[in-house]
């Protein structure tokens, strides 16, 4: 095999890498993976032609074309993507050397890498599920390169490949659960960039809002410890915005983080766990308002909960929250000058009417009232508004008066603060869906809310939900049930729970698991395990025993097995035996230790006569097959066959 | 069944009745080029079991009645001068046969019992200084009494080894014994038993179990029960590597007298009684229980 390797053996190698290449398709630039796709080609027609393999004077000046290839379309050789492509290629070139089982070998190991690799990329259940498949390949290209006779078929290799695999299992779900993590995400390898990754931002303008609510991604998924609230009390907050320039609504000054707790609980807290998307901004959302701040963020005077880094990885995290509570802080001379900004000039006939609630009854809460009342009669809540003018404000509450929460909202905070009453937008989510598959409620995109908030003497600060007045099913049932048909909403956020939904669900629920438990299974994760499982928190030296302790376990449990009397039961024809004999002692015929395979079939042919022909045929073919003569592959398929087919009467 | 060797054992069967299972044994012993020891008490059968074999067979029979004044030169042969020719000229003794019964073998000495167990070694004679091959094949029925009798000479264990196997005939069942009555002592009826084979026959018997195939699984069997023997509490001394090999010719030769070209590991249990029953010794003292040697080692 040495100088000729046989062509099934090149065809069985090329079809592993093959396999192992197809997922980089998705994320190599295209000439990559179609230049290593034909360079396995050619090295397939060497071979199937007995031609031979291209020397040095043509492997190194294309191994040098390949690199400065590379070095162009990723602007280097290192680095991610562009190591991941030259391994590809470099796999690719390795087969147009290879010739001895020492290269066969080696180009195997380079398949698993690839394999790997592709992790680096994308680490999602459909990934996950395929790449078994490559690696049986490989690993059973392997037991072919190692199968000196090379007689093995197929179908045996895959076995006894897929045996090892499983094998391996134990071993590598203890390394999983056991081996220490470092902080930092699975891959411990940043995003190249912050792709456009959609979510809430530390602005807002009309039609900004409406803009996220086309999208069905995952905001963040909450789990409630105990029964959920009632979806119209949820209010995620995420980013207050208190500056207005006619147009757009701005955090304005860096938050500042709050010195103590500022408002009087009513009642308990919502305790809750949430996992949190990257969104690449530093908002943790929580409950309004937010009682217990998990310790990786900080929470400011207006009750925003930053995390301290911008959220570039999933994040969990457990928080508390009051849903009814009383604001009672007092309002600096500085926070009232921002709560009342506006611009100084611009949509005149908003602060007319303004005015003339304020000229008409100076009670703060009669002119929310009148406000609430104004959008009540007259306003039609959208997804699709006509399109605003100069005076963002003035158009919709005179003209279009056609709006989506955030022209709401903005128009609300603008009439209370040109009405003397302090006032702030809030932004976050509202609601969420629950999925009955899981317990857990989905918070998407399309959940994205603006509501207000006004500073009352007394009161404190105060939610208002304008887009409530309007369209109370908006807070009570979600973004689906308070827009009128034909609305272009993501079909996953709409209401009918049709089988596609359902399926959806399902689906999320799986990867809720996969992301809780496979992914999101970090240092903290990894901690809090253990901790439940030993009752103590884990040390690094106890957790490398107990990785020592289970390892040493699973390879002893293996090794007790394989040097247990009577095994190992390599003969494939004794393990159908013993299948055989297994399924006679469930029929009340179980063999004697020292009874003979011959012995044995008759007392059973005697006892169950019914069965006596096919008892007799099978004991024949055994005795031939483990006494009688060389490996018998038919035979022992043969006897496989009547072994399965067996069932004693 | 082989059908030759079937055709044996019936025509052995109708003279020696209800002895199948000894019968067979003895056919496997000499199958397997090895030498038979039968110990039993007299009269139960052994000479007519030895003579109709060996006239079954087509085979040259002998007997050697042993006693306690019996020599060496008795069996082997001597050298006696003849005046006529002016040299010495050998009478080859009772030995150069192809079945030889020595009959109460432990009644002899035991300077004369080992140069018969010398012979069965090697096959020949070597007599001042002159070698001479034994016919072929040769095959050596050795009887004995058990060792309670008065004025015996007692095979020591390692002469015991010697014997491929040794069975004991046991008294015939009832309707054995009286269709024996019935009919009178067989021993007469012996000599006109027409044979069945011949000595050409059954060396090409003996050859043919050489060839029955032994597999890897097998060999695991053997080596478990030898190991089972040497380890077990109940046995002073387990089997021997020689035992082993004996007990694999004989289930060679079980295997083909059955017509099978392999072994399986009943044939190993069928001769395992024959071939370890006298290698082994109990560590309490009294009878070896082969069976459960035979019970205690699992077939892997």
């Amino acid at each position: 095999m040495s100088e000729a390797p046989r062509l099934s053996l090149i065809r069985w190698l090329l079809f592993a890498l093959g396999l192992a290449l197809l997922p980089h398709f998705a994320h190599l630039v295209s000439w990559v993976p179609l230049l290593a796709l034909g360079l396995g080609l050619w090295r397939y027609r060497l071979a199937a032609t007995r031609r031979p393999l291209p020397g040095t004077w043509l492997l190194l000046p294309l191994t040098l074309a390949v690199a400065a290839g590379i070095l162009v379309s990723y602007g280097g050789l290192f680095g991610r993507d562009a190591g991941v492509a030259l391994l590809v290629l470099m796999t690719a070139l390795k087969t147009l050397e290879a010739k001895s089982r020492r290269d066969f070998t080696l180009t195997v190991y380079l398949g698993y890498f690839l394999c790997i690799c592709a992790f680096l990329f994308s680490q999602s259940i459909p990934l996950a599920a395929y790449m078994p498949l490559p690696l049986l390949a490989l690993t059973a290209t392997l037991v072919g390169i190692n199968h000196t006779d090379g007689a093995l078929e197929g179908v045996l290799r895959f076995r006894l490949a897929g045996a090892m695999l499983l094998q391996a299992v134990p071993v590598m779900l203890a390394l999983f659960v056991l081996f220490p993590r470092v902080p930092g995400p699975l891959w411990g390898i940043p995003q190249d960039t912050a792709r456009g990754v959609t979510g809430l931002s530390d602005d807002m303008s009309p039609g900004s809002i409406s803009a996220l609510s086309r999208s069905d991604a995952v905001a963040f998924r909450a789990i409630f410890r105990g029964a959920p609230p009632p979806s119209a009390t949820l209010y995620w907050r995420g980013p207050v915005l208190w500056n207005f320039d006619g147009r757009t609504w701005r955090a304005g000054e860096r938050p500042i983080p709050l010195p103590g707790p500022a408002y009087q609980a009513e009642g308990p807290p919502v305790e809750y766990t949430v996992t949190l998307e990257p969104h690449h901004k530093p908002w943790l959302f929580l409950l309004d308002l937010p009682a217990k701040v998990p310790g990786i963020g900080v929470l400011t005077t207006d009750y925003q909960a930053l995390a301290r880094q911008p959220v570039r990885q999933r994040l969990r995290y457990e928080a508390a929250s009051h849903l009814e509570y009383r604001e009672a802080s007092r309002l600096d001379a500085h926070t009232r000058a921002r709560a009342l900004q506006l611009p100084p000039y611009g949509n005149p006939r908003a602060r007319q009417l303004a005015e003339r609630w304020r000229a008409e009854n100076g009670d703060p809460l009669a002119i929310i009232r009148q406000a609430l009342a104004l959008y009540n009669a007259e306003f039609t809540y959208t997804l699709t508004p006509p399109p605003l003018g100069a005076s963002p404000v003035d158009g919709f509450l005179f003209d279009t008066r056609k709006g989506f929460c955030e022209h709401f909202a903005g128009s609300f905070v603008f009439l209370m603060r040109a009405a003397g009453i302090p006032a702030r937008v809030v932004t976050g989510y509202q609601g969420g869906q629950a999925n009955p598959l899981g317990d857990y409620l989905i918070v998407r995109q399309s959940d994205a809310h603006a509501w207000a908030e006004v500073w009352l003497e007394e009161r404190g600060w105060m939610r208002i939900d304008p887009t409530a007045a309007v369209a109370p099913q908006r807070v009570e049932l979600g973004v689906a049930a308070a827009l009128p048909a034909g609305e272009p909403l993501p079909a996953l956020a709409r209401m009918e729970m049709t089988w596609l939904k359902r399926l959806e669900l399902g689906w999320d629920a799986v990867n809720n698991g996969w992301n809780q438990w496979v992914l999101g299974y970090n240092q903290q994760r990894q901690m809090e395990f253990l901790a439940r499982l030993s009752g103590s928190r884990p040390e690094w030296g106890d957790m490398a025993l107990w990785l020592t302790g289970l390892l040493t376990l699973v390879v002893g449990a293996s090794a007790a097995l394989l040097l247990r009397p009577g095994w190992p039961a390599q003969d494939p024809a004794q393990r159908a035996w013993r299948r055989f004999q297994n399924r006679l002692a469930r029929a009340g015929m179980p063999p004697r230790p020292a009874e003979g395979p011959r012995d044995f079939t008759e007392r059973a042919a005697r006892q169950l006569p019914r069965s006596q022909q096919q008892i007799r045929q099978i004991g024949t073919l055994y005795l031939q097959l483990r006494y009688g003569g060389l490996p018998d592959h038919d035979g022992i398929a043969r006897l496989q066959r009547l072994v399965r087919q067996f069932h004693p009467r | 069944m082989h059908p030759q060797l079937n055709d044996i054992l019936a025509a052995v069967g109708r003279v020696i009745l209800g002895k199948e299972p000894q019968i067979r044994m003895a056919l496997a012993c000499l199958l397997a080029r090895g030498h038979l020891l039968i110990e039993d008490l007299p009269g139960m059968g052994k000479t007519t079991l030895a003579h109709t074999l060996a006239q079954v067979l087509g085979l040259e029979f002998r007997r050697v009645q042993f006693t306690s004044d019996l020599l060496p030169a008795d069996i082997l042969g001597v050298s006696v001068y003849d005046r006529n020719e002016a040299r010495f000229k050998f009478h080859p003794g009772p030995v150069f046969t192809h079945v030889l019964l020595a009959d109460e073998i432990n009644r002899a000495t035991p300077k004369t019992q080992s140069a018969l167990l010398e012979v069965m070694e090697e096959r020949q004679v070597t007599l001042e200084g002159e070698t001479r091959a034994l016919p072929q094949p040769f095959f050596v029925i050795a009887t004995q009494n058990p060792a309670t009798h008065i004025g015996t000479f007692p095979l020591p264990e390692s002469q015991l080894d010697r014997f491929l196997m040794r069975i004991a005939l046991g008294y015939p069942d009832a309707r054995s014994e009286r269709s024996l009555l019935a009919a009178g002592s067989p021993r007469g009826r012996v000599e006109h038993i027409p044979p069945c084979a011949d000595a050409a026959g059954l060396i090409r018997l003996q050859q043919a179990v050489l060839a029955v195939r032994v597999s890897d699984a097998l060999l695991d069997y053997l080596q478990a029960l030898l190991d089972y023997s040497r380890r077990a509490p109940q046995f002073e001394t387990g089997l021997s590597p020689r035992a082993g090999l004996a007990l694999k010719q004989c289930a060679q030769a079980w295997a083909l007298m059955e017509g099978r070209d392999y072994v399986i590991p009943e044939d190993v249990q069928a001769v395992l009684p024959g071939v370890a029953g006298h290698r082994l010794r109990s560590a309490q003292g009294g009878a070896v229980d082969v069976a459960a040697l035979r019970d205690a080692v699992p077939i892997p």
